[in-house]
């Protein structure tokens, strides 16, 4: 292999340079479709809870576009967009082409058909028992399980191919993320442990997980990428960002049956989750750490970037929803928080304030390089303010609600009381989630404007791997 | 090569390692779980009912699993392992925006409340946000024989015909009239909730404290937790569907044994101005303490023009202890 470095680097040609382009676009332009719907499909069910009449019939019911709004969400937008920029990330970072742009097609076709097809048997009643985020019926989640191996064999092949000595370490996390996750997907799949309480123990290990060891990798794998190159520096420390990997690796893994505290579950296993949430602290604050130093003393020239303001947005959204996350798991937090709203808070902080963040600092950071065409800077004024400010609505009115739902359960007020003490915030709820469609609309426009718009083509990117990536 | 076979198949290794112990092994483990005493599976149309509120997302909004602490205890008594025997999927849901229904069965075993609900929730519960399943039932001109209309009132039901369940709505209220919890073993009697009870004290026939039964406040919340889902806010009942409480003669009696006894035992097939109502009152007895039995009969007698002489503890403790 390294007897090849230079000759590879040398043969790197225009055509491989036009192609991942087009790969990493193609995931970004329809990661950004099932943004827009699945945010569409989002605000009119919150549009319901103040007007329950409202969208009548089967297809429109909250039961069925509820599970449609979470895995769209994660299979067709953070998933899709995640392995646009993980292709590109490996690539480049690891100086080489491709391994396979058929490939890298095939998955891309794959993930959109899940999608669709998921969404259509979704909307039928066709729910494989409300399991959450495996709801779409085994066949389909079997295309996705397809696209996943295909994206792993392409990036194991890509980062293979590298003329640098290290991997980087973005790749450690996209590549360790997607050969997980296929271990997730068939944990998930195969019936034989999953009978009555067996199933509500895999349930609690599959929620967690497919958050956790997908999308959080993938996310941390953009931040260890993007920002030592927006700000031209290397990332803080590298050895720390070895040691999250480990750790979040080991104890992540352990903690998915805080989902389902004070159930029947043994209450060891129960315990045993709690603890682990707590060391969930060791990577969440280790990784966040070394996110805020690479960036230390630059805070001040942040207004000029907007994708580093997104990424910004992104790492403070892991530190405070990981760390959330952690007392949420305490037994006496629970009590008042577990079944509420609440819940509903958290899972938007950490989709939306980190992940989400995070993918648009990657785009906004990369696809630019790769296309050479600029969004325009009111594009990304009006994304970034409208989508924070809605989140920020949104996340809060949902905390504060819950807590409430939570209290008068315990004051052991008439049920229907939390219900009618929630409306309030569930409209501004509604309001954030429109700010945040709005922003999407914003970003689309902009998605639009870097692979179409008129731009300076001929200024690609072609210089390398991160900096301090070891090379 | 080695470097991405220690990274990428070493990390895999670890976490196939963790996924083994973590997801798969107690799900083997927990699937043995054999069933509670007195669990049971469904039958062929409960199970399609079940499926029907698998495809309607019921789950997202109603929990199946009463956890053991105090706010729980209104919905049953705590789930247990053996519970959960027969039931796969699991359903036991992670948000409760609607109430839990471990045991709604037997919290409201009335079909006839179960139909109107679920055509329109708000004919019933004018504050709720669930949505209406209209779609699992049309209108008809005439019931068919042996099909009884849905008792809707004036204002959800059409303006010609009458309303009658399609199949989904057959199977779906057989599965929740089905989902009962079987008591535990030494927790004597069946009840509507299990061991649980909403004042924080079980059936109290043996209550030392005979205090208390004429506290307003907590006579109108325990009224509009317990009872107003059917007698309604109004006292007024639903047509044909459910007795009004304002104006009735039991609630009206200088003597409040009848109304203690209806309270603590339930009713079915009662006749009042003439109008049958046939769907069962479900026994409170067992839920609810002699103190809070009083309070809510209190409330009823003082409420909606009512004048009824109030009712003392010592009344209910002694329609108690006759037994039904």
């Amino acid at each position: 292999m390294d007897t090849g470095v230079t000759a590879q680097s040398s043969t790197l040609t225009e055509h491989d340079e036009r192609t991942l382009r087009s790969v990493f676009a193609a995931y970004t332009a329809t990661a950004t479709f099932w943004l827009l719907f699945a945010t569409l499909v989002g605000v009119i069910m919150a549009y319901k809870f103040g007007a329950p009449d409202f969208g009548a019939g089967s297809w429109l019911t909250f039961g069925r576009l509820r599970p449609i709004h979470t895995n769209d969400t994660f299979y067709g937008w953070a998933s899709v967009a995640l392995v646009g920029l993980a292709y590109y990330v490996a690539a480049r970072s690891s100086r080489t082409r491709l391994y396979s742009a058929k490939l890298a097609w095939v998955g891309l076709v794959l993930f959109n058909l899940a999608a669709v097809a998921g969404t259509i048997a979704l909307d039928l009643g066709y729910n494989d028992g409300n399991l959450e985020y495996r709801e779409w019926p085994g066949p389909i989640r079997l295309i996705f399980l397809a696209a996943l191996l295909v994206t792993a064999w392409n990036l194991i092949g890509t980062v293979a191919r590298r003329t640098t000595e290290d991997i980087y370490l973005s790749n450690w996390y996209t590549l360790g993320a997607v050969l997980w996750t296929c271990i997730i997907a068939i944990v998930a799949i195969l019936p034989w442990y999953q009978y009555g309480l067996g199933q509500v123990s895999v349930s609690g290990f599959y929620m967690h997980n497919a958050v956790g060891m997908w999308f959080t990798p993938l996310a941390l794998g953009i931040f260890y990428y993007a920002l030592p190159k927006l700000l031209s520096r290397p990332i803080y420390s590298y050895a720390l960002g070895v040691f999250a990997f480990w750790t979040n690796l080991v104890f992540y893994p352990i903690i998915g049956a805080h989902h389902f505290l004070f159930s029947p579950l043994p209450w060891f296993l129960q315990t045993t989750a709690i603890v682990f949430s707590v060391a969930m602290l060791v990577p969440v604050w280790g990784g966040s750490a070394n996110f805020l130093l690479t960036m230390r003393g630059r805070m001040s020239g942040m207004a000029h970037s907007y994708p580093l303001m997104f990424i910004f947005v992104g790492v403070i959204g892991y530190l405070i929803g990981s760390t959330q996350g952690t007392f949420e798991a305490f037994r006496s937090l629970q009590e008042v928080w577990h079944l509420t709203n609440f819940t509903v808070g958290h899972s938007h902080l950490t989709m939306y304030g980190f992940v989400t963040f995070a993918i648009w600092g990657g785009v906004y950071t990369l696809l630019p390089l790769a296309t050479g065409k600029e969004p325009s800077q009111l594009g990304l004024m009006l994304h970034f303010w409208m989508a924070l400010v809605g989140s920020f609505i949104y996340i809060i009115s949902l905390s504060v609600g819950g807590t409430i739902q939570g209290l008068d359960w315990i004051h052991g007020k008439p049920f229907i009381e939390s219900v009618a003490d929630m409306q309030s915030y569930w409209v501004w709820r509604g309001v954030g989630g429109s700010l945040m469609l709005l922003s999407h609309a914003v970003f689309a426009w902009n998605v639009w404007r870097m692979i179409f718009g008129a731009g300076a083509n001929a200024s690609l990117d072609n210089s390398g791997p991160a900096q301090g990536a070891g090379a | 090569m080695t470097k991405l076979m220690l990274i990428a198949g070493g990390s895999t290794l670890v976490y196939a390692v963790l996924a083994l112990l973590m997801g798969v092994l107690p799900g083997i483990e927990l699937s043995n779980t054999p069933p509670g005493p007195g669990v049971i599976p469904l039958t062929a149309l409960q199970a399609e009912g079940r499926g029907v509120y698998v495809a309607s997302g019921c789950s997202y909004c109603h929990t199946q699993q009463v956890r053991p602490l105090q706010q729980d205890k209104v919905f049953g008594r705590p789930s247990a392992p053996g519970d959960f025997a027969y039931q796969t999927p699991e359903l036991l849901g992670s948000e409760r925006t609607g109430p839990d229904l471990t045991n709604i069965g037997a919290r409201q075993p009335s079909d006839t409340w179960q139909y109107i609900h679920l055509y329109n929730p708000r004919a019933v519960v004018p504050q709720s946000i669930m949505p209406a399943f209209d779609w699992m039932f049309e209108v008809v001109d005439s019931a068919p024989p042996g099909v009884t209309p849905v008792a809707l009132p004036k204002a959800f039901a059409p303006t010609y015909g009458v309303v009658v369940p399609r199949r989904d709505a057959r199977a779906l209220v057989a599965y929740l009239s089905a989902l009962k919890q079987p008591p535990f073993p030494d927790a004597g009697a069946p009840s509507i909730s299990g061991t649980g009870a909403s004042s924080g004290a079980p059936a109290s026939a043996t209550a030392p404290t005979r205090t208390g039964g004429d506290d307003a406040a907590k006579g109108q919340a325990l009224f509009t937790a317990t009872c107003a889902a059917c007698h309604q806010a109004t006292g007024e009942g639903l047509p044909g569907a459910f007795p009004p409480l304002k104006g009735n003669p039991a609630v009206n009696d200088a003597d409040p044994t009848q109304h203690i006894h209806v309270v603590l035992h339930g009713l079915q097939g009662t006749r009042i101005g003439g109008i049958l109502y046939a769907s069962p009152m479900p026994p409170f007895g067992t839920i609810l303490s002699d103190a809070d039995v009083a309070n809510i009969i209190n409330y009823e007698r003082r409420s909606w023009g009512n004048h009824g002489v109030p009712a003392t503890v010592e009344q209910v403790a002694a329609e108690r202890a006759k037994g039904n």
